[in-house]
């Protein structure tokens, strides 16, 4: 409870700052960190990647900066009530709610979702501290591991194996409320498709390897990468990442690994920097001979993107990416069928992995 | 060799050219009777300087039979031309005369007259007075055998006008409306480059339509000048020969042409090989082709370019404001230039936006004053307007075609001879220097009128932020007090910051009062302040204050007064209501002193 006061004491203070320009008769501006690629730094400390210092000024003499500034008012206005009467609403739900706000409405959730992340960058508090929480994304875990949760109907203890169905344990919004009380995992897996976690888990492959399958289900909720960051570190385990083999895959891969650069001002509560990547990599598209598609206009402008993307500037990704643009060639995680169902668990994943060091052959 | 030549009737002459003349079809022949008369009633009234006011009246009188009158006040004919000027085809030939002329063969209004006869077997009602004359009245038709005038009746007459002409005929034809190609049109546009003209126009359902005079000054009109050797043809030169009165070759050429002096008149004739003294009539045409070879060959000024007649830029801007009601128009009149010996003056005209709706622009094309309502597309002023790139000043366009655009675009050839395509006159050739002139003149206007949409455009997108703005600041300044739970706040200097203005502003304290000015505009402002209170300021009811201020500049007055303010905030003279926010502006016009000058 005391850090919400704080979150809304930071909130007040934004707000304070702009009424007094407004009081002295300036036009209201606020700064914030720029949130480009060109502005995420490699934080040696954290090992994750956060905002550097360059900054933009979003001002009342533009439009735009208006209309921010305007929409920033009502949203700290309906925080601050919001919090006063200890209740909490979701990220969609705020959206709606600014329908009856006049000009200060959204014009899509994407709008009122960045906002919200501005004001976590002006505040250095998070939007579970302002009560605003994201959609249940409904991203799973299977795997030999008992998690203990406080739900609203009391607390529950679920064997993430024994007590789940075949669709596994749905990770909730509040990751931080969740305790590890016992497993017997040796590392994490986590896979960007439905279609391939369902095939691990029908080929047993968490029993076989004693892992813990998440499903990241494409780009990884905050709740999803805030649990496996916490498996990580307070278990010790090491984790994987399992996607297709195209640059909207690496970026998944980055969002685990290094933070997005979306939500840097988060990266060291999300990010896991000792995450390794799996596969699909181009050097397999050659090695496994896999059948693969050609890359599309927006494919190849992603990964040149990702040539200038500091995150990926490591020998790695850099020859890696370069080959894939010789080979013009991309190829999905289920492309590994070509060699039969069981090929995936029984072949491909044991080598990836004993390469990687994380089972031993 | 012998003579084989039958002399074909007039009548059978008609009947083979129609298409040529104009006749082609009955919703064009009824067109070009009018054209022929109006064209005939304006070049008159341009030649004794007299301020066209025409009247056209068709109405319905049969079948696919309509009775056209056209009324000038022209200068009205003579008694004795009157039946060959209505019923002699090529009389009063022009050949000669090298001037910039609405009709250009002689053909036109008894060719009306001959198709009245033809298709209702009608004669022509002709009634025309001089000043100080009488009227009369003639009923002519044509003896198609001899191509002379049949006076069926003549008389004497009242007519309430002091001089002028009517023509009445009766043909078979078919009325338009609503079309490019029809009678209205063809008016609308003669207006448009006739602005010191009247037109009024009845219809056959008997609605009236007046184009307005919008001028009372009437052009210059076009000087007679002699024809220059490089623009002279076989044929005219061979009718100059005959008809001269010089005695001998050498004063033919200095006395018929322009440019050819003792010097040059020598040198033709050296180059031709013909006779100095020879007698002009005597030269056959092997002669003249030897002379228009000679001609070829010497190096020549060009013609005098001073006899043409334009429009002239502001008129037709006028015009086109008038017809048009645009919200932008341009005009230009490019200096005379040159082409085979001919002199020719371009002048073009766009209008933008307003009351045109229509997103196709629409071409008015003219010669000589005269609209050219049919071929547009083979056309070479259509195709210079066509080869502009429009798209360089804003307008849309496929290649090859008119730009899209509510806009209307005028083209106006004036030459002593215009090129026209066939006999019909109905398009202009492709003459390169014309067309090059076109483009120019075209381009002028795109770049004025590019200049003019972006202006638009960016005055509109400032005003809109400003009036959003305007909305966006209060909500903010509202919200943002209820969220911190502190006072409203004046959000007026924020405004007026973001907007520019003048920000006047006063703090009151214990008898005392500070008045701040700020100029957050971009130059200097120099205006005057007033106070007022009723226990006086300074010793004084009224105080005034001349300031100048500085952009980003504040200054601050303060002054001690009694009593209470009268005026709730202060007030300004000598800057516009929107330049200001905080104080009230007002206009005294008081010359007197002011109280204290502040710097």
């Amino acid at each position: 409870m005391e850090l919400e006061q704080k979150a809304l004491k930071a909130l007040l203070s934004i707000a304070e700052s702009i009424y007094s320009q407004l009081k002295e008769g300036r036009i209201p501006e606020i700064e914030i960190s720029s949130r480009t690629k060109y502005n995420i730094e490699f934080d040696e400390e954290s090992e994750v990647w956060v905002y550097g210092d360059r900054t933009s000024t979003r001002s009342a003499k533009t439009l735009k900066g208006a209309y921010m500034l305007l929409r920033m008012a009502y949203v700290m206005g309906f925080l601050k009530d919001q919090l006063r009467i200890n209740k909490s609403s979701t990220l969609r739900e705020l959206y709606y709610i600014s329908e009856n706000w006049g000009l200060a409405k959204f014009d899509e959730q994407s709008d009122s979702d960045r906002l919200i992340e501005d004001l976590e960058i002006l505040t250095a508090f998070q939007r579970e501290h302002f009560h605003i929480r994201p959609e249940e994304d409904g991203a799973t875990v299977v795997g030999p591991i008992k998690i203990r949760e406080e739900t609203r109907r009391g607390v529950r203890e679920i064997h993430c194996q024994d007590d789940v169905g075949e669709g596994g344990y749905q990770i909730p919004v509040n990751v931080d409320r969740l305790e590890f009380v016992e497993h017997d995992a040796k590392f994490v897996i986590a896979i960007e498709t439905g279609g391939m976690r369902d095939r691990l888990i029908e080929n047993g492959f968490d029993e076989q390897f004693d892992a813990i399958i998440v499903h990241l289900k494409g780009q990884p909720a905050r709740s999803t990468r805030r649990l496996l960051k916490r498996i990580n570190t307070e278990l010790g385990l090491p984790v994987v990442v399992f996607t297709d083999g195209d640059p909207w895959s690496y970026r998944i891969y980055a969002s685990v690994a290094y933070g997005s650069i979306k939500s840097a001002h988060l990266s060291e509560y999300l990010a896991t920097p000792s995450a390794m990547f799996v596969g699909i990599r181009p050097s397999d598209i050659v090695k496994y001979k896999l059948p693969a598609d050609k890359l599309s206009e927006q494919d190849i402008r992603a990964l040149n993107a990702i040539l200038t993307d500091p995150r990926f500037d490591t020998d790695f990704w850099k020859s890696e990416v370069k080959l894939q643009l010789e080979l013009g060639k991309k190829s999905e995680q289920q492309a590994l069928a070509k060699y039969g169902l069981d090929y995936v668990t029984d072949v491909y994943l044991p080598e990836r992995l004993s390469e990687l060091g994380v089972i031993k052959s | 060799m012998t003579s084989k030549h039958r002399e074909i009737s007039i009548a059978e002459f008609f009947e083979k050219n129609k298409h040529i003349l104009g006749y082609s079809n009955p919703s064009k022949a009824l067109i070009t009777c009018v054209r022929e008369a109006v064209d005939n009633s304006l070049d008159a009234c341009e030649e004794a300087g007299i301020l066209p006011d025409i009247l056209v009246k068709i109405t319905k009188a049969g079948d696919n039979v309509f009775r056209i009158v056209v009324e000038d006040n022209g200068p009205g004919i003579e008694r004795e031309h009157i039946p060959r000027v209505f019923g002699k085809l090529l009389y009063g030939s022009r050949f000669h005369a090298i001037k910039q002329s609405r009709g250009q063969q002689g053909i036109g209004i008894s060719s009306a007259v001959l198709y009245a006869q033809i298709t209702t077997g009608k004669p022509a009602i002709v009634v025309s007075k001089m000043e100080g004359g009488k009227a009369y009245r003639f009923e002519i038709m044509i003896d198609t055998k001899k191509n002379e005038p049949e006076i069926v009746r003549e008389e004497e007459t009242e007519w309430f006008s002091p001089h002028g002409t009517r023509i009445e005929l009766e043909v078979r034809g078919s009325y338009v409306k609503e079309r490019k190609q029809s009678v209205y049109e063809y008016l609308k546009e003669t207006s448009v480059v006739n602005p010191h003209a009247r037109i009024t126009f009845i219809t056959p359902d008997g609605e009236i339509h007046e184009f307005k005079r919008i001028t009372s000054e009437p052009p210059e009109p076009p000087r007679e000048i002699k024809p220059h050797p490089h623009g002279i043809e076989i044929g005219p030169l061979l009718a100059m020969l005959k008809t001269t009165k010089a005695r001998d070759l050498r004063n033919f050429l200095k006395s018929e042409f322009v440019r050819i002096g003792d010097r040059i008149s020598d040198e033709i004739i050296l180059k031709s090989g013909l006779d100095a003294k020879a007698d002009p009539r005597s030269l056959t045409r092997e002669d003249a082709e030897k002379l228009l070879n000679a001609f070829r060959l010497t190096d020549l000024l060009p013609p005098p370019v001073d006899c043409l007649s334009p429009i002239g830029d502001r008129l037709i801007m006028k015009s086109l404001m008038e017809e048009y009601s645009p919200e932008f128009v341009y005009a230009v009149t490019r200096k005379p230039r040159v082409y085979s010996g001919h002199p020719f003056l371009v002048e073009a005209g766009v209008a933008y936006g307003g009351e045109i709706k229509e997103d196709k622009v629409t071409l008015l094309r003219f010669a000589n004053k005269i609209p050219l309502l049919y071929q547009q597309s083979g056309c070479a002023l259509t195709q210079a307007v066509v080869s502009v790139n429009w798209k360089n000043y804003g307008l849309q366009q496929s290649k090859n075609e008119l730009p899209v655009a509510p806009a209307v675009i005028l083209v106006h050839v004036a030459s002593t001879n215009v090129p026209y395509v066939s006999e019909s006159k109905e398009a202009v050739a492709g003459i390169p220097e014309i067309i090059e002139e076109i483009r120019l003149a075209l381009q002028e206007c795109g770049r004025r009128l590019k200049e003019y949409v972006e202006r638009k455009k960016t005055i509109q997108k400032r005003k809109k932020k400003e009036e959003e703005l305007l909305k966006i600041i209060p909500l903010l300044a509202e919200k943002i007090s209820q969220v911190v739970e502190k006072e409203p706040i004046d959000h007026e200097k924020v405004i007026a910051r973001i907007m520019g203005k003048i920000y006047v502003t006063r703090h009151v304290r214990n008898g005392k009062a500070i008045i701040e000015i700020c100029n957050f505009s971009n130059s200097r402002k120099r205006f005057r302040i007033y106070e007022m209170c009723d226990g006086g300021i300074n010793g004084e009811r009224i105080a005034k204050w001349d300031v100048e201020v500085e952009p980003k500049e504040t200054l601050k007055i303060e002054y001690e007064f009694r009593g209470r303010h009268v005026n709730s905030r202060p007030l300004v003279e000598g800057v516009d209501n929107e330049f200001v926010s905080g104080a009230e502006v007002v206009r005294f016009g008081i010359g007197a002193e002011s109280t204290e000058s502040t710097a």
